[in-house]
């Protein structure tokens, strides 16, 4: 953001000399790559709508009529479990834990960040250090805990649990985008008298926005993709759409349009976050080390 | 970590509290509290939801205790790791996890890097082809996972196996992609996962490179190769291990492709699999336990080298 020019400098400055049918090469070659990786996606894209018959087939068939009988099948129209409940499950778990990792997240940055504490490098350190802990190791506790207290199959011992598995990621985004706020501009805020909670909303968290909502949408992602905490921890009430995916885990591929079609709606939240996002992406995903 | 804490601490003293130096009186503690106050929720949060279940796991692992005989549940010391240690399926499943991660991250990682270089030039649908790149990393696993299985390796329909009909006609082999090679099956769906992740940090990497340093060079008469080996690469390093990191930390832990494409069968199960089924359905509790302080013991080693990394990250961030 700071040297808008990056970009377009470095790809001029390793392509000048090059001779132009090398460049043009690569350039296939990229293509050729990214229609590899992408295959299977569009593929899966093509599968949902055609009848299961038509998917079936082999060799593949490109010009089968298409149809939305996938869709129906996987939103439960013609009978059969229908996912929105599931789905509703993943929407009030991952939206939930994310605010919940911000309104912790937050402040915490601010102590690390704004007006550091001392020592502040180790307690640093100790958040990250917690994402190093697998989440196998404190599953069987958690599942006691939560068979004791009549926890099991509730949505949101989900949420405390991915919001304390996002918790270290934000911390460390949001201390490494707050570090980017000019001091002076705190400071001006303090000489006119402003009080912590006002400078937060009123200078902090706009300036730090893009950073806040980039946060925000890699604790969602994670949220939403999990399966082993929800797989454990939930039965029929609370279920998350992953875990409503482990249904298909067995099925003979007699349903490959309705897997498909499940499989896509289910992506499609992070697909879209993803894809609107990608820049700020990159940013969260290296932990905000890479600028 | 001690001298790490001063050198990054000193050009940010003009943030510091004026009391962080002076030793205190009760208004400079109250001060210090005030500082550190913002930081308490997140702390005591993040102690009760992830280190107290660990302690529990410390625990529960030096017991002998399998939920269907609650009534034999005894203390038994190391007896629970001495068994993880010595029962072959779960020494193998250590052994899978190894090679299932360091496959993974690697191949993950060179394929990343080509990518990256093919995209850090420019040319024509650049930005199609990064969005048509970065997909796989937005599929939701457990869907990519189904998607590996049922569309893609299977034997009678899948697209695989479709292509290889279509290309060499109705003689073509049709291999059962998951049953000859069922790690390779697990590993090849996780490859293109992580691709994208890589591909993205390493390209972030390539597009902060000093452009002044390439093109001397290049006047100087370096070719492509030798920029490559000697600024490109050297340049890339740190995000190389941030890559390599940041995958093996996850990969490690993967539970979802092994679940749905192999159920941890054929010696494919790694041992977030193995726990998950030695205490989900084998309700061996201590057994369970044991196998997960182990995994923590496996990724403590990482995490070191890792914290070691991040924290020359942090070094070269805060001297700038």
């Amino acid at each position: 953001m700071s040297a808008p020019t990056t970009g377009v400098r470095s790809p001029r400055a390793t392509g000048a000399h090059r001779p132009r049918t090398a460049n043009t090469l690569l350039g296939l070659l990229a293509w050729l790559c990214a229609i590899v990786f992408f295959l299977p996606i569009a593929w899966m894209a093509l599968t949902s709508f055609h009848s299961e018959t038509d998917a079936a087939t082999n060799p593949p068939s490109l010009g089968a009529p298409l149809t939305l009988d996938g869709y129906r099948e996987f939103f439960g129209v013609g009978g059969g479990a229908s996912p929105w409940p599931a789905l509703a499950n993943s929407v009030t778990a991952s939206v939930v834990s994310t605010l919940l990792v911000l309104l912790l997240a937050l402040p915490a940055a601010y102590a690390l960040s704004i007006r550091p504490v001392r020592k502040w490098t180790d307690v640093l350190f100790f958040f990250l250090s917690t994402k190093m802990l697998p989440i196998v190791a404190g599953l069987l506790p958690v599942y006691l805990f939560a068979k004791q207290t009549g926890l099991l199959d509730n949505v949101w011992l989900l949420v405390i649990l991915y919001a304390s598995m996002n918790l270290p990621i934000a911390v460390w985004m949001m201390q490494s985008f707050l570090r980017e706020i000019p001091v002076a501009l705190i400071e001006a805020a303090k000489v006119d008298g402003a009080r912590l909670p006002t400078i937060m909303a009123r200078v902090v968290a706009p300036i730090s926005a893009p950073g806040i909502a980039a946060t925000a949408l890699i604790c969602f992602i994670f949220s939403w993709n999990e399966l082993l905490f929800a797989r454990v921890l939930t039965g029929v009430v609370a279920e998350t759409a992953p875990v409503f995916l482990t249904g298909f885990i067995t099925s003979q591929g007699l349903f490959l349009a309705k897997v498909c079609a499940a499989s896509l709606v289910i992506s499609l939240p992070v697909l879209a976050a993803g894809f609107a996002a990608q820049d700020k992406l990159v940013q969260g995903l290296s932990l905000g080390a890479v600028k | 970590m001690s001298t790490a804490a001063t050198t990054s601490t000193a050009p940010r003293d003009r943030r510091t509290v004026p009391a962080a130096g002076r030793p205190g009186g009760p208004s400079d503690r109250l001060r210090a509290w005030a500082a550190r106050g913002p930081l308490l929720p997140a702390l005591v949060f993040l102690i009760l939801v992830t280190q107290l279940p660990f302690v529990a796991t410390l625990v529960i692992s030096l017991f002998k205790w399998n939920a269907y005989y609650p009534k034999e549940r005894s203390f038994t010391w190391f007896a629970n790791y001495q068994e993880v240690l010595s029962e072959p399926a779960l020494r193998d499943s250590v052994l899978t996890t190894v090679l299932l991660t360091v496959t993974v991250v690697l191949v993950s990682l060179v394929l990343g890097l080509g990518l990256a270089l093919l995209l850090d030039r420019t040319f024509a649908g650049r930005g199609i082809v990064r969005t048509m790149l970065i997909a796989p990393f937005l599929v939701v696993p457990i869907a990519a996972a189904l998607l590996w299985k049922h569309v893609l390796y299977n034997p009678e329909y899948g697209l695989f196996n479709g292509l290889l009909h279509w290309v060499f006609g109705d003689g073509a082999a049709q291999p059962d992609w998951i049953a000859e090679m069922p790690l390779g099956a697990v590993e090849a769906a996780l490859v293109w996962q992580w691709t994208p992740f890589m591909m993205l940090i390493l390209l972030a990497g390539l597009q902060s490179r000093p452009a002044d340093a390439i093109e001397a060079a290049r006047i100087d008469g370096a070719g492509a190769w030798q920029i490559f080996r000697y600024l490109t690469l050297p340049h890339l390093r740190r995000y190389l291990e941030l890559g390599a990191l940041l995958g093996s930390v996850y990969v490690v832990q993967n539970f979802d492709a092994v679940y749905t494409i192999t159920s941890g069968g054929l010696g494919t199960a790694n041992l977030p699999y193995t726990i998950y089924q030695t205490f989900y359905q084998g309700h061996e509790y201590g057994r369970a336990s044991a196998a997960g302080v182990l995994v923590v013991i496996g990724s403590l080693i990482i995490a070191t080298f890792a914290l070691r990394v991040v924290s020359s990250l942090f070094r070269e961030e805060s001297a700038a």
